[in-house]
């Protein structure tokens, strides 16, 4: 059935189809309705889940990490600051290895106060062990859910599914909702290794000392690098299902592009319009989207920028002193290799302001006429 | 693609609307995108609402710039605020006002229409009489000027989207649509 919903119904959509044991939130800013639309449903008793109404956001990952140790499947959505106020227990979720899937929906941190879309709170969380995987439309946003599900109790990691804050939460589309038949079917229900259980008593996350803490984290980093292999087996499955997929990363436009326009979230799908308008004005002009930030897809990127001269990457983030991040990584990963091409690195739309058509042309000309940046970061669009 | 902003005050529905009038597109198979000015919302404050609308699929993801049509649930409005600001030439505005367009024909280079959505919402019951629910009776007056979508699309859309007085909301529609001043 296909139904016109915003990003937020679409996320709630996704936990209701996932069979959610748990869901625990704070309801407050800068909390989204997702969580209002899923509390609703339980109270209204259509959905049999149950709900835990904490008093943080601190507690509402706290409260997950005691029910998914218990051995059931778990969920909460936040924003901006809520995120931040669950950074300590982000990492705890990862350490227990819980595969907890949160919704993030992208805000700036203030001050300044600001509501609006930014990566920066996400971002702001990429050491924490956790899978990141950045969604596009709305459509993307319910099926990323059903995926993630899949992922996190396969490789026993937690997953942050991010989607720009109006653009996506608040912005009405049509979206394909798969009937509750057809996602048992390829999601099945979570069966954990260890839950907790009386008969058999355990103790979980006790003391570790210095003679094995390592050995945990290289367990962690081995989970992760499991994970390409993992979602793209998932993701050709949901395909075969669905019809649908979506890759770690994926090009558009034209196959031996000598720019290469790398962008994530919703800023990819404004980009795809203006790469399909500049298509034959001389410079092969190409575009690459990055859905997966955590673990970052390295190889994949690697295999798919063979012949690609410059990078174009906008930024809708920034670690002062530093730069865009997705510019940083892409650098990181590039280093060691043969074939590096010229990155470009863009910074646009903090804080909610509109990435245009017109900027992003601007991001390509620039990349075109010049031989390398001029200067390490590349503000586009800023009042001077 | 077309694309249509919503002007009204906070409380009025104006992103009730632009959703309402994305469904009603979406039963004759258009793709649509529906979303509000993203900001904080005020009671009785200007606030705007978007809608876009394509044969195929929509990838731009930004604020409409350069409407082709408008509708004008307060008139007040016009002239406190710039409502006609980057409206396309021969693009229609749809106000709800019980005077005549030729009263808006100031608002040169542009159609107006209107429709008295207040006294129709008013003896369907919708609201009260100091706050009437004018949101679903305006679009039976948009079906009807522009003619890119059909007023059975608009009513079925009424009952599916607004959670009550469904039919009160459905018949303002129709009686805006016979109603609407050109």
């Amino acid at each position: 059935m296909k139904r016109v919903i915003t990003g937020n119904q679409a996320v709630a959509y996704g936990v209701i189809l996932s069979r959610v044991d748990v869901i625990s939130a704070y309801p407050i800013t800068p909390q989204t309705t997702i969580v209002e639309e899923l509390s609703e449903l339980i109270a209204n008793g259509r959905l049999n889940t149950r709900f835990l109404k904490v008093e943080s956001e601190h507690s509402a990952m706290a409260a997950l990490i005691g029910a998914a140790t218990g051995g059931v499947r778990c969920f909460t959505a936040t924003s901006s600051h809520g995120l931040a106020y669950m950074h300590e227990m982000l990492h705890w979720a990862s350490g227990a290895r819980l595969p907890i899937v949160l919704v993030n929906v992208n805000r700036a941190i203030g001050p300044p106060w600001n509501i609006w879309s930014d990566q920066s709170d996400s971002l702001s969380q990429r050491d924490t062990g956790w899978i990141q995987l950045y969604c596009e439309n709305n459509q993307e946003v319910l099926d990323t859910i059903l995926q993630a599900y899949r992922v996190a109790e396969s490789v026993k990691l937690p997953v942050m599914v991010v989607l720009d804050a109006y653009v996506l939460s608040h912005t009405s589309e049509p979206v394909e909702i798969p009937t509750m038949e057809e996602v048992d079917a390829f999601l099945p229900a979570y069966c954990p290794d260890y839950p907790i259980d009386i008969q058999e008593p355990m103790a979980f996350s006790v003391i570790t000392t210095p003679e094995y803490f390592l050995e945990f984290r290289y367990k962690i980093q081995k989970a992760m690098e499991e994970v390409p292999e993992v979602a793209k087996k998932v993701n050709d499955e949901f395909r075969s299902r669905f019809g649908r997929g979506y890759a770690a990363i994926e090009r558009y436009g034209e196959g031996e592009a000598e720019v290469l326009l790398v962008t994530s979230g919703t800023v990819t799908s404004t980009s795809r319009t203006v790469v399909q308008k500049l298509k034959g004005n001389g410079t092969k002009i190409g575009g690459m989207k990055i859905k997966r930030f955590r673990p970052f897809p390295f190889e994949e990127i690697y295999e798919e920028i063979r012949g690609v001269r410059k990078l174009a990457v906008i930024d809708r983030n920034l670690s002062a002193g530093v730069g865009g991040i997705f510019a940083q990584e892409l650098k990181a990963s590039l280093y060691s290799r043969e074939e590096r091409p010229e990155i470009f690195s863009f910074i646009s739309g903090l804080g909610g302001r509109d990435i245009t058509p017109n900027l992003i042309e601007e991001a390509i000309q620039y990349t075109v006429e010049h031989p390398r940046p001029e200067e390490e970061i590349l503000w586009l669009g800023l009042k001077k | 693609m077309i694309e249509i902003r919503f002007h009204g005050r906070g409380g009025q529905g104006a992103q009730v609307a632009s959703k309402v009038l994305a469904v009603a597109f979406f039963h004759e198979n258009y793709y649509v995108q529906s979303f509000p000015a993203f900001g904080v919302e005020r009671r009785g404050a200007p606030v705007m609402a978007f809608l876009r609308v394509d044969q195929r699929p929509i990838y731009l993801r930004v604020n409409i710039y350069e409407p082709d049509h408008l509708v004008v649930l307060d008139p007040t409005l016009i002239g406190a605020i710039d409502v006609t600001s980057g409206l396309k030439q021969n693009g229609w505005i749809i106000i709800n006002s019980h005077q005549p367009p030729e009263e808006f024909r100031h608002l040169k280079g542009f159609r107006t229409a209107t429709v008295d959505a207040t006294s129709i919402a008013i003896r369907n019951g919708l609201g009260s009489r100091t706050n009437p629910i004018v949101n679903t009776a305006i679009l039976g007056a948009f079906s009807r000027v522009t003619g890119l979508v059909g007023i059975d699309s608009v009513a079925l859309s009424i009952r599916e989207e607004v959670p009550g007085k469904k039919n009160e909301n459905a018949k303002a529609a129709r009686e805006a649509f016979e109603e609407v001043r050109v």
